[in-house]
Parts: structure tokens; sequence; C-alpha cells
């Protein structure tokens, strides 16, 4: 009696962290059932949302030019998909967007680089720049558009003027954070400049530069979809003007839940690049 | 005595960029190397900038802006302080609400505009919406933030104190979130500054403002009334900026210095 309760007792102490060993199947399960449940509670709101809105249609409680039914929602995005409408001025809007990127981003982190780099660069260009950066982007619209029209290069350079500021501001507080130790290191190993650029600054002030890069891609989206809506002749936002324009508000609902798409695209993709650079990180370490 | 030893360390040389610009600026409008009509020359700027100030069009405009901005950012603003309150301190409103509110915040704000416009008609109500929309997100997730910060440690030590819920919310809660709250508010006030604007040039031309005024002075190829309008919209800007982050200081001293 004695003997078996101790053997018990004395079970090898390797077995301890196998005692809660649970297999792998159930907490499987277990992890699949809260990620359900999530689910389905998160789809209460806007299920409830939804029969709200058919209930509302079919009350009548306002025209059907102005609370267009949701299945007639449905049927547009579809057909506005099949006939190409959507695409071509999704694509359209998305090339804007990736332009204004290139052009914003590159020649705000070339401003950031400078003015972190060069005490002398930021003498001279960091106050005025502090200044122009305070003015909303939106400001500037009417004043691009006399200068530029309302061609392309409206929009391009108003959403890169949106992504500059961010890109660049960021970039500038990345290098500056850097520490001082990091930068005599690179003096001792008598690292040439571009070196010094390159193999320490780049790579010290990345993450805050990707954090400017990514706000600039958020300032860029909505400033998009401003310039759009004010002056365009194709693109999602102008998409949106036209069903507002004919009363067919599917359209612009249609440009809503695409708009809103794109957001979470971009957002996750960011996330992503963002848990990569993190990675790389944790790696270097 | 001070002031000349301050001027004598304030660095002039961030004063070369803007005066370099301002002096090429003059020089192309003044030997006319550019159409004048196109880049106005400098005096006349200042001019169109005296004569809009006397005519108070600019003024009753820029009032007009003002009362959309701070309505629409007050309503917001408290509307998501409410519900950040709500998902921080409830688990089950979190997982209702929260997955919604996450997808909207998706939605580009100016994406809203066309549909609230066509329910609301392009008057005050539609503004005053969109603006409180603007405000709503960032005090929203901010305050949300703010409430999850709050640790376990620090409502046990509440609940032996016997605080109550009120109290609970009021003395431990809303303090220790509110630096995050300052923050969303210090967002939202800047937001809605460009809602506001945004929505004024959006929305027609009828209703004064002064994002309308320069809209206007666009469609009447006025080159002077919209510098001077931009000027104002982006002093505007830059004064609530600072005002915000005064009053953040300022309300948030107790954090102490280090912060």
């Amino acid at each position: 009696m004695n003997t078996a309760s101790s053997s018990v007792a004395y079970a090898p102490p390797s077995a301890a962290p196998l005692a809660p060993l649970v297999p792998r199947w159930r907490r499987l399960a277990a992890w699949l059932a809260a990620r359900a449940l999530a689910l389905a509670t998160g789809l209460v709101l806007p299920l409830l949302l939804l029969a709200f809105w058919q209930y509302a249609v079919d009350r009548h409680w306002l025209a059907e030019q102005i609370l267009p039914p949701p299945s007639l929602v449905r049927d547009s995005l579809v057909e506005l998909w099949d006939n190409g409408d959507l695409t071509s001025n999704l694509a359209i809007s998305l090339k804007r967007l990736g332009w204004s990127l290139l052009i914003g981003g590159g020649s705000g982190l070339l401003l950031g680089l400078a003015m972190g780099v060069s005490r002398t660069v930021k003498a001279y260009v960091y106050p005025g720049f502090q200044l122009v950066s305070q003015f909303p982007v939106i400001g500037w619209v009417p004043l691009l558009i006399i200068f530029a029209g309302i061609g392309e290069a409206l929009k391009v350079s108003a959403i890169s003027i949106a992504v500059v500021v961010p890109v660049a501001v960021n970039t500038y507080q990345g290098i500056r954070n850097i520490p001082r130790a990091l930068l005599e290191v690179a003096a001792v190993y008598r690292f040439s400049f571009w070196q010094t650029i390159r193999r320490l600054v780049l790579p010290a002030a990345s993450s805050s530069i990707f954090n400017g890069l990514r706000q600039g891609v958020m300032q860029a989206w909505l400033s998009l979809v401003f310039v759009e809506l004010l002056a365009s002749s194709e693109g999602i936002g102008y998409l949106m003007v036209w069903g507002r324009q004919l009363l067919q508000l599917d359209i612009v609902v249609v440009g809503m839940i695409v708009i809103g798409a794109v957001g979470i695209v971009l957002d996750r993709l960011l996330a992503w690049c963002a848990s990569r650079l993190h990675g790389w990180q944790r790696r270097a370490y | 005595m001070r002031i000349v030893n301050a001027l004598r360390q304030a660095d002039l040389r961030g004063l070369v960029l803007p005066l370099a610009f301002l002096a090429l600026w003059y020089a192309v409008t003044r030997l006319q190397l550019v159409n004048t009509k196109l880049i106005v020359p400098p005096g006349a700027v200042l001019d169109a900038a005296w004569k809009v100030v006397a005519s108070g069009q600019l003024l009753a405009g820029l009032q007009a802006s003002l009362v959309r901005d701070l309505s629409g950012f007050a309503a917001g603003s408290a509307a998501g302080i409410a519900l950040g309150l709500l998902l921080g301190v409830s688990r089950w409103a979190e997982r209702l609400v929260g997955p919604t509110f996450h997808t909207l915040k998706q939605i580009s704000l100016f994406a809203w505009l066309p549909l609230l416009s066509t329910w609301l008609g392009t008057g005050e109500a539609a503004k005053i919406l969109f603006v409180a929309l603007s405000a709503f997100y960032p005090v929203a997730l901010n305050t949300f933030e703010g409430v999850r910060g709050v640790t376990r440690a620090q409502v046990e030590v509440a609940r032996v104190l016997g605080f109550n819920r009120r109290q609970l919310a009021w003395r431990l809660v809303l303090p220790a979130a509110s630096p995050q709250i300052a923050t969303g508010l210090h967002l939202a006030l800047l937001y809605a500054w460009l809602a506001t604007i945004g929505a004024e040039y959006l929305l027609g031309a009828s209703s004064h403002g002064i994002g309308n005024v320069v809209i206007r002075g666009k469609a009447a190829f006025h080159v002077e009334l919209i510098i001077v309008g931009m000027l104002l919209i982006g002093l505007v800007g830059m004064a609530l900026n600072r005002l915000a982050a005064a009053v953040e200081a300022r309300v948030l001293h107790w954090r102490g210095p280090g912060h």
C-alpha cells in the first residue's frame, strides 16, 4: 500500500511537464472552436445591420434611389465586376497610388536621409519643411488644380505630397535615434560614408522608416479618394461620383465596399511586411 | 540684451530657403518671366489678403468653418470615448462590435461623403456628421488601447478598496487611459479640420466656410484668393495643433518629467 502510493508520489520528474498533455488534435479543436466563436460573434452585428437595412427597404422608409436594397448592391457589384468597369477603374486608382508611393516615398526617404545625416542640410531645410508639413494636403489641392489641371499630374502630385511628409519625418527621426555608440563603432571600423549609410544607418532606422511608409500609404489612400471625388474622370472615386449623379446609390455603396476592401488589403500587407522586418531584427541579435 | 543674445544664438540658416523662395517668386513675377495670371505676384496676394479680410468675407467663412469643425469634433470624440471605453472594459462588447468597427474603419474617410450627402443633403447636418465621423475613429481606437493598458493589478487594488463600477470608471480607468485618450483627441482635432475643409470643397458652393471661399476662388480663377485661403487653412491647422499640444501637456503634467 505504502510502496504503491510512494511510487506514484515519486513519479519521475520528467513526467511532470507531460502531465497536462492533451492530444494535439484536441488543442487544435479548442483553437478552432475559439476562432469559430469569435467569427460567429463578430458576424452578429453585421447580420443585424443587414437585416435592419432590408427591413428599412421593405417598409419604404426611404425612396429606393436613396436606399437601394442589399440584393441590388450585390447584383451591381457582380455586374460592374463582370463588365470590367470596376476592375478598370480600380486599376487606374491603384496605378496612381503606386506612382505616388514611388515618387513621394523616394523623395521623402532622400529628404529624411539628408536631414538626418547632415547637420548643415538639417539647419537649412528642416524649419521650412516643418512649416510646410503642417499644412493639410487637402488645402493644397485647389492650387494644384490651377497649376497642374485636373489630369494625372494633379492626382500624382497631390498624393505624393501626402506621402513625402510622414516618410521624411520618420526617416529623420529614425536616424536621429541611432545610438552614438554605433556611429563610433562604424568610425573605428573606418567605414566609408556609403558603407555607414548602407550597413548602419538604413538598417538601424529601418523600422522607423517603415513606420513612416505605413503612415504614408494610409495618407495616400485617403487623399487619393478625396482627389478622385473632387476632380476626376476615371478611378474608383469617380465611379462613386458618377453613381451619385445618376442617383444610383448602389454604385456608391459598391465603391465604398471596394475602397474598404482595398484598405483592408493594404493594412494586412503592411502588417505582414512589418512582421517580416521584425523577424529580420530578431535574427540579427 | 536678452533679445540680442537670443538673436545671436538663433539659427538663421532655416530662414534661407523660405526667403529664397519668396525672392524667386517676386523676381519671376516682377520680370514677367511667367504668366502672372497663373503665378500671381506676392504683392497681389497681400493685397487680396487685405481686401478679403477687410470685407469680412474670409473671417465669416472661417468662423462658420470653425463652428462646424468644433461641433463635429465634440460629438465625434464623445461617441469615440464612449465606444472605446465600452470595447475596452467588456470582452463581449469587443467580440460583438470590434470586428465591425475595425472593418468599417478601413473605408477611407471621404468615401462616406457621397452617401452622407445623398441622405442628409449638402447642408450643415451632413458636414457635421462627417466631421464627427472623422474624429470618432482615432478617439475610439486610442481610448480602447488606453483602457486595455490598465493592468490587472490596478483593478485588483481598486476592488480591494471597494470601488463600485462608477468609481472604477472615473477614478481608475479614465485617468489611467487619459494619456492615450489625449493622443486620440489630438489626432481627432487634426482629422476634424481636414474633414471640415474636405467636406466644404466637395459639398456645395452655396454654403459659407473657408473651404467654400477657396473653391469659389478656384472656379473664378482667382489665384490670390486661393493662396490666401490656403495659408489661412494652414495657419488654423497649425494653431489647433499647438493648442492641442499645450492642453495635453497641461492636463497630463501629473505624469511628471520625462514624458
